[in-house]
Parts: structure tokens; C-alpha cells; sequence
């Protein structure tokens, strides 16, 4: 054990190389976010300060109404997606059933397929059914999609669980869904954030369903909606008022990670078997 | 409160291995019994089954007077305490105690007060509040164990619930235990690798091996009778002395002498006359010939070379060595006799080791040439065959042989007319 300083110099270079790479379009972003229309052009990091774009974002009724979409979609595509993948995971850990591997397999296949070779069926298929551009509309493929990521990450975690709690439970006299509830949940819950995260993002940053199926500010989201960003006027290119945009959907996600992340701790088990 | 019954139960599973076979086993109301055997060889599966925790694959499982088979674990009433501790990690140790009866709806005052109590008599108090990660492994298994004491259920259920104690706190736990249970008079079925817990706790002890059930009975039934070789050498510490031996007319041949047998013994060793057989004799049927007393008529003395002296205040061990021109057959009996006797079972031309318990006013000492007794009464003879005791009235399972019934008998000796099955009184 312990990293001698040169391993630790080398490792803290790599970081730094990794982090720069990865935020530097993010500041750039934010940077060009509170430049007034005349300085988006300027080449500069810092210019002036302005929140007139920030003004034109909040003032817009379409980007409002998109992100609340975007809440509300990746709210409950994930909260769905994680229940059903919880209950999945946890059967096919646990029990030996026939075509248990037919399962596993199938919900790896669905993840296998771009997006983009079945929105063209669903954008039709939605429309002869009636859920073209309402929530539900984006809710089902973002779950579909998301499911076997999730079924993949919480049957990881469950299989760490020792089965012997679960049983102890029993003997205690819960039933297989009290002891699953109370027993294998709060213990799979690293899991079950990092699964949520994971859907989360997938719903909230989407973009070829959210504007493949939808087509007013009835379900429309962030992503979508920003395509069709047109700033203060008709005349001039809406850069700076994207950005803002983009800066303010990035705030949710964030927060959502800042939040469940202190979730994801490891050892959660420890102390629950001998060994 | 209830009787738990095992009427042919067997345990395969899914890979074919037969981890308990045919266990037939009535365990009384109240009746504390302990199930014993080295590892692996089913006893864990054996009280899963009766937890429900694992399904049975044939025969029967009763507790109460209801066939419990296809019963999920929650409504058998039964409370265990798991080989591996199985806390819930994240519950405090009070959580952990309290959950079987949080499940079932006992007010918090209530619970709080059973909790507590245990606690109290596991000497928990001053940890309620911690989780489980922050115990030591001994106060884990006491956690553990306070799950299931909290209850008042039909049975307990206990796999080696003080294997990671010290010494001390075993002593303490053990006497605890049998006083917990005692009290409550609650059907227990206790497992454990542990010779002193086996033979002090139960009212029963059943001797497993291979998935087999050896032999069934009180601790002293099982010390003074042993159905078979592998029971002989199980029980009791140390270990059971084995050497070859046959019999001609009344008396004995032995490596370290030729023993007169007593009346009683030569008959049951009627057949057995001139067969080569493998002798058992516990180290405490040894004795300085200078201080045997009146008993000295009861067995022989053999002049013997003391190699090694072991005092330990109230016993005293002398080991010496034996040789022998007689030969066993069965290697398979012979490796059986060293694995679980105290060790070489001496052979044509090779020393074999006998460790022998004397009165610790014996003086006998290292490197001198003693003379010691051996209690002809007290010696156990075994079929070569099949390693079943020809010295007991009763017929257990053979010693050799996975899962072969008394009908695979190996006819080295013909049974005798009166043989009938083991289960102890
Ligand atoms: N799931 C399983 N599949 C196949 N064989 C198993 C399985 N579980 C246990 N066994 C086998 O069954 C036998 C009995 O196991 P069991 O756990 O009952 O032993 P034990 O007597 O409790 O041993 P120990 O004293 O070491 O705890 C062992 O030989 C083991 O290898
Ligand atoms: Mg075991």
C-alpha cells in the first residue's frame, strides 16, 4: 500500500488534464452566458457582465414550459424505470427460474438498438395511438431504454447483499416482500441512486425522442426546446440566450447528483456476516 | 412450544449431492438436542430444513402435530441464529433485536423492554445503540443470538452460536444458554463442532457424518456405547486410542498385551473368535498399575515405555508408543480410525501412538518403563468390515461406506439374531 509522491504527482497531473478537458467547454459555456449580444462575438473569457440573457430565458413562456416537461418526464421515467428494475434485478438474483437467462439477455438486446433506427415506428405508432407529444409519449421509450441499465446495475449490488439476511428476516417472520422492502432495499440503496442518476441523466439529456414525439410546448423538453431557441428578437443569433439556457439546465442535474451522491457510499453491508 | 419430528428427510441439491440422507430424528417438547458431526457434513442444511430455509427433497418435516414441508420459514414459528451472525447492517443492535417483533406489531414500550431484558442477560447494554459494524466478532454472535431470544418462539434453532468466543466467554455463554433455555423450556436444536458444548448442553446428541445420522442419545450413551467406530472416535477428548486386536477363547490380543475379557463381552464376541478386529480404548481406561486398587482384577497390566508426560494439575497424559505383527484390511477403516481416533493406528511393523490418562499421583515417569492397567470392560471392539461395535447390545450405521444402510452390511462378522436398530433411549 501507499503511493509513493512521484506515483501521486503523476496521478494528480492526469486529474488535472482530465478536468481541464471536461470544463473547459462548461466554462466557455457559462463564460459566453453573461456576455451581452455585442460581446458574444469577442473571443474573450471575460468581458463584460450581463444576466440580460438569463432575463430573455425566464421571460420565455416556451422555455418554461419546457422545463417543467423535462422535470416532470425525467422525474417520473426514472422514479418507474428504478421500481421495476428493483423488482427485476432482485428476481433474477435470486431466484432460478426458467428463461431467467432468455430475460437477462432480452433487456440487454432492447439497450443494444440505436435509438434512432425505431423513433421513425414509435413517432407513427404514437400518433395512430394518441400519445404523440404528451408525457407518457417520452416517458415509455426513456423506461424502456433505461431499464436494462438498471436492471444491470442493481442486480450487480443485490448479488452483494448476502442472502443469509434476507432469510434471517424471515425467521423473523417478515413476508419475501417485507423483507425485501426493510431488509434488501436500504442495503441495495448505493444502488439504487446510482441507477437513478443514471436514468435521470439519460432522460433529461435526450434529445432524438424529445423531438422526434413531440411538437408543441405540451411535452416538449429542455433539449428540444432549445433547438428552437430564438433569443430577444427574430434578428439576431440567439447564441448568447443558449447558453444561458444550457447553464440553467445544467443546474438540475448537478444538484440531483450533489444529492443522491452522498447516497452512494460503499460498505454498507459491513458488520452483517462473519468474514 | 412443540415437538419437532424428522421422519426420512433428505436434502439434494441441485448439483446431486446429498447433503443429509434419510435423517430420521423425534426431538421431544422442551427437549434441548445437539446436532454434532465434523464440517461438511450436514448439519447446517439438516436445521435449514427445519427452518424452511432450505426445501426438503424427500420425506417428512413436523413440528407441532402439522406436516410444515411446504410452510414458508415465517409462519413456523421458529427463531435461529445463523452460522455466518446475519445482522441486519443497517440497524442499530437494538433495531436488529427488536425486528422480529416490530413485524409482529408489539408496542414499542413492549419491545423495548424485551430488548432490553436481553441485552441485559447477553451483557449488550452498553452496545444498543451501535450497528453492527462497530461490534466485536463475540458481541456480533451475542447480537445474533439475542434476535432469537427476544422471541418466544416453538423451537430454536442454533447453528454454532459461540464459535467465536473466547474461551471465558463461551463458558459463560454456555451456561447461559442452557439456563435461557431452561427457563423458557423452548425445543432446541443446537449445532456445534465443539466436544464440551455437545456433551454438556443437550439432553441429546445426535452424531452426524456424511449427511448420515451415526447414532442418537444421551451424552453418556453415546461415550459409553458407541454404535460404531466413527461415534467412538467423535466423542470424547482426547480421542479414542485404536490398535489391532483379536480374539481367542476369553481373552483379547492386543499390541500392549493379551486382555482377559469379562463374561458378558466374550459372548457378544462369540462369532468374532480369531477374526482380526480393531480395538478402541479411551485414554481414561488407562491407569498406573500402582494405583488401581480393587479394580485391578477388572483388567490387565502391560509394561510400557512412557515417552511424554502432559500435567495439566487435574489430569495427567502419558504417551507412549505400541507395536504389532497384526495387519488391518480395510484402509478405508484404518484412515477412518486415524481421522477421528488420537492417531496412528499402528500396523505389521509400525509404532503406533497411545495416549493414556492416569491419576495425577501416578509416578510414572518420561523415559522409564512403567507398568500400566488397561479396564477390560471398558474396551470397544470394531467389525473390520464395516467398523460397527461388537461390544454394545445395540446395531448402529456402518463407520465405512457413504450412505450405506445396515442392509450393505460388509458380512466380515454375521450379525447376530438379537441386532436391532440404535436409537437411543
Ligand atoms: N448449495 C449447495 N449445493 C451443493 N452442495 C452444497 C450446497 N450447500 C452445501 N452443500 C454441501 O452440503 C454439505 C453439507 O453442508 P453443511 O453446510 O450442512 O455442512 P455443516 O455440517 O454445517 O458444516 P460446517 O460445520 O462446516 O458448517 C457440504 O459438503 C457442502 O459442500
Ligand atoms: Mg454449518
Amino acid at each position: 500500500m501507499g503511493h509513493t509522491s512521484r506515483e501521486r504527482t503523476l496521478w494528480s497531473i492526469g486529474i488535472l488534464v482530465v478536468l481541464l478537458y471536461a470544463l473547459i467547454p462548461v466554462a466557455w459555456i457559462t463564460s459566453l452566458s453573461f456576455k451581452s449580444p455585442e460581446e458574444v462575438g469577442d473571443r474573450k473569457f471575460f468581458s463584460g457582465f450581463s444576466t440580460e440573457n438569463y432575463d430573455v430565458v425566464f421571460s420565455d413562456d416556451t422555455f418554461l414550459a419546457a422545463l417543467i416537461n423535462s422535470i416532470g418526464i425525467a422525474g417520473i421515467a426514472t422514479l418507474i424505470s428504478i421500481v421495476l428494475a428493483a423488482m427485476a434485478a432482485y428476481a433474477t438474483s435470486r431466484l432460478d427460474f426458467t428463461g431467467k437467462a432468455l430475460i437477462l439477455s432480452g433487456a440487454l438486446a432492447v439497450a443494444m438498438f440505436p435509438p434512432i433506427s425505431i423513433v421513425g415506428s414509435l413517432f407513427d405508432m404514437w400518433r395512430a395511438i394518441g400519445i404523440y407529444d404528451t408525457w407518457p409519449g417520452l416517458i415509455i421509450p426513456y423506461m424502456t431504454f433505461t431499464l436494462p441499465l438498471a436492471i444491470y446495475t442493481l442486480s450487480a449490488f443485490f448479488r452483494e447483499i448476502p442472502w443469509e439476511l434476507e432469510q434471517a428476516a424471515q425467521v423473523d417472520g417478515a413476508t419475501p416482500f417485507q423483507a425485501f422492502r426493510k431488509i434488501i432495499v436500504p442495503l441495495a440503496a448505493p444502488g439504487v441512486f446510482t441507477a437513478a442518476i443514471l436514468v435521470f441523466i439519460f432522460a433529461w439529456n435526450d434529445f432524438i425522442f424529445a423531438n422526434t414525439l413531440t411538437s408543441t410546448d405540451n411535452a416538449r423538453t429542455v433539449p428540444a426546446a432549445l433547438a428552437f431557441f430564438t433569443g430577444a428578437s427574430q434578428f439576431e443569433q440567439p447564441i448568447g440566450a443558449i447558453a444561458a439556457a444550457s447553464v440553467v439546465v445544467t443546474i438540475p442535474i448537478i444538484i440531483m447528483v450533489l444529492i443522491f451522491q452522498r447516497r452512494i457510499v460503499a460498505g454498507l453491508t459491513a458488520g452483517a456476516v462473519k468474514g | 412450544m412443540a415437538q419437532i419430528t424428522m421422519e426420512g428427510l433428505t436434502k439434494r441439491y441441485p448439483d446431486g449431492y446429498e447433503a443429509v440422507r434419510d435423517m430420521d430424528l423425534a426431538i421431544e417438547d422442551g427437549e434441548f438436542v445437539i446436532l454434532v458431526g465434523p464440517s461438511g457434513c450436514g448439519k447446517s442444511t439438516a436445521l435449514r430444513m427445519i427452518a424452511g430455509l432450505e426445501d426438503i427433497t424427500e420425506g417428512e418435516l413436523r413440528i407441532g402435530d402439522e406436516v410444515v414441508n411446504d410452510r414458508a420459514p415465517k409462519d413456523r414459528d421458529i427463531a435461529m441464529v445463523f452460522q455466518n451472525y446475519a445482522l441486519y447492517p443497517h440497524m442499530s443492535v437494538r433495531e436488529n433485536m427488536g425486528f422480529a417483533l416490530k413485524l409482529r406489531k408489539l408496542d414499542q414500550d413492549e419491545i423495548n423492554r424485551k430488548v432490553e431484558e436481553a441485552a441485559r442477560i447477553l451483557d449488550l447494554e452498553q452496545h444498543l445503540d451501535r450497528k453492527p459494524s462497530q461490534l466485536s466478532g463475540g458481541q456480533r454472535q451475542r447480537v445474533a443470538m439475542g434476535r432469537a431470544i427476544v422471541r418466544d418462539p416453538a423451537a430454536f434453532l442454533m447453528d454454532e452460536p459461540l464459535s467465536n468466543l473466547d474461551a471465558k466467554l463461551r463458558v459463560q455463554m454456555r451456561t447461559e444458554v442452557s439456563r435461557i433455555q431452561q427457563r423458557l423450556g423452548t425445543t432446541t436444536v443446537y449445532v456445534t463442532h465443539d466436544q464440551t458444548e455437545a456433551m454438556t448442553l443437550g439432553d441429546r446428541v445426535a452424531v452426524m457424518r456424511s449427511g448420515m445420522l451415526q447414532q442418537v442419545g444421551s451424552p453418556m450413551e453415546l461415550y459409553n456405547d458407541p454404535v460404531n467406530l466413527f461415534v467412538a472416535g467423535f466423542i470424547g477428548s482426547p480421542a479414542m486410542n485404536f490398535m489391532p486386536a483379536t480374539v481367542h477363547g476369553d481373552s483379547v490380543t492386543l499390541p500392549i498385551a493379551d486382555v482377559r475379557l469379562p463374561q458378558g463381552m466374550r459372548e457378544k464376541l462369540g462369532r468374532a473368535e480369531g477374526k482380526q478386529l480393531l480395538a478402541g480404548i479411551r485414554p481414561e481406561d488407562f491407569e498406573d498399575a500402582a494405583l488401581t486398587g480393587d479394580a485391578r482384577d477388572r483388567g490387565s497390566t502391560f509394561p510400557a515405555k512412557i515417552e511424554v508426560l502432559e500435567s495439566l494439575g487435574s489430569e495427567l497424559y502419558a504417551h507412549f508408543t505400541v507395536t504389532t505383527d497384526q495387519q488391518i484390511e480395510s484402509q478405508e477403516l484404518r484412515e477412518l480410525a486415524e481421522d477421528v481416533g488420537g492417531g496412528e493406528v499402528p500396523m505389521a511393523g509400525e509404532e503406533g501412538h497411545i495416549v493414556a490418562r492416569l491419576d495425577p499421583q501416578s509416578g510414572v515417569r518420561v523415559g522409564q518403563e512403567s507398568e500400566l492397567w488397561v479396564d477390560a470392560a471398558r474396551i470397544h471392539l470394531f467389525d473390520p468390515g464395516d467398523g460397527r461395535n461388537l461390544t454394545i447390545d445395540a446395531t448402529g450405521p456402518a463407520a465405512t461406506g457413504r450412505g450405506q444402510g445396515p442392509e450393505g452390511r460388509d458380512p466380515a462378522v454375521p450379525p447376530r439374531e438379537d441386532e436391532r436398530p440404535a436409537e437411543g433411549a
